[in-house]
């Protein structure tokens, strides 16, 4: 019977986590920018037709989406900082869990005043 | 018969070891560099794009044709969004081609989806530049001025 591996500084732990959320979050930033460029090229087409496409992205569900989408390009950007921090600082590997948690501490900071503000825009009746 | 092997960082590495002899050159290291570099200008772009399309005055309900005709009125936004666009669109383009060449584990599979992405990326970077720089806050179609135009007064 093969036993369980023991645990390594990487695997399972801060380290690889955040490696899997700068991943998945940068794939996510990448296609909606695809799709961003795209709608925003409507401007050449007509004033109407990029008022229209634009319009749809103020709904209430649409917000949502938004909130999502900040939310993953905001762990994107501070982590990114951190890894540079990581890469560049002398004491950066030895300090990287704890600026994880730096990471996710200014990321709610941020994203519950975004969602506040944003939120309240997109359902406060307009 | 002892083989001499050279302390490592003596700087008498043989050739056949040296990780940029090879054809690439030191491309991977530029890709590298350039992530972190382009991470943090765009770190400030984005944020400033977010804040100002987003946060003030109205937020996103300010947003309409007339919005992007005023920020691009403005040689500073241009610039701004020019660089934003080129930027991101080469820093994820980088980062998807580093996830290509980590989960596509046949030659031919890589080679396509590279060619896609790249392909993707060029149209999206020439649209996007013309966009920028060839908008026309009167746009005319069969010489009759579009509703929702912004035209000087005749």
């Amino acid at each position: 019977m093969p036993t369980k591996p023991a645990g390594t500084l990487y695997r399972g732990r801060e380290g690889m986590w955040s490696w899997v959320g700068h991943r998945i979050t940068g794939v996510v930033i990448f296609f909606f920018l695809l799709v961003h460029v795209l709608d925003t090229s409507l401007v050449r087409v007509s004033p109407e037709a990029y008022t229209a496409v634009i319009g749809t992205y103020k709904n209430p569900l649409m917000a949502l989406g938004e909130t999502g989408l900040v939310a993953a390009i905001v762990f994107h950007a501070f982590n990114g900082l951190r890894i540079i921090a990581v890469d560049f600082w002398k004491k950066g590997a030895k300090y990287q869990r704890q600026m994880l948690w730096t990471v996710l501490g200014l990321w709610v900071v941020v994203m519950v005043g975004f969602s506040i503000r944003h939120l309240s825009l997109a359902f406060g009746g307009h | 018969m002892t083989a001499t092997i050279q302390s490592p960082r003596s700087g008498k590495i043989q050739p056949k070891y040296r990780r940029n002899g090879g054809s690439k050159g030191n491309f991977e290291m530029l890709a590298w560099l350039f992530m972190r570099l382009s991470g943090v200008v765009l770190v400030v772009l984005i944020f400033g794009h977010l804040t100002v399309n987003l946060l003030v005055g109205e937020g996103i309900h300010a947003i309409n044709f007339g919005f992007v005709a005023g920020k691009w009125a403005d040689p500073f936004w241009q610039f701004w969004d020019l660089a934003m666009l080129w930027l991101a669109m080469l820093h994820g383009t980088n980062g998807v081609r580093t996830i290509i060449n980590d989960y596509a584990e046949k030659n031919a599979t890589r080679l396509w989806l590279k060619i896609v992405l790249y392909a993707a990326t060029t149209v999206i970077i020439v649209l996007g530049t013309l966009v920028i720089f060839t908008f026309n806050p009167c746009p005319v179609a069969n010489g009759v001025q579009l509703p929702g135009g912004f035209c000087p007064a005749p």
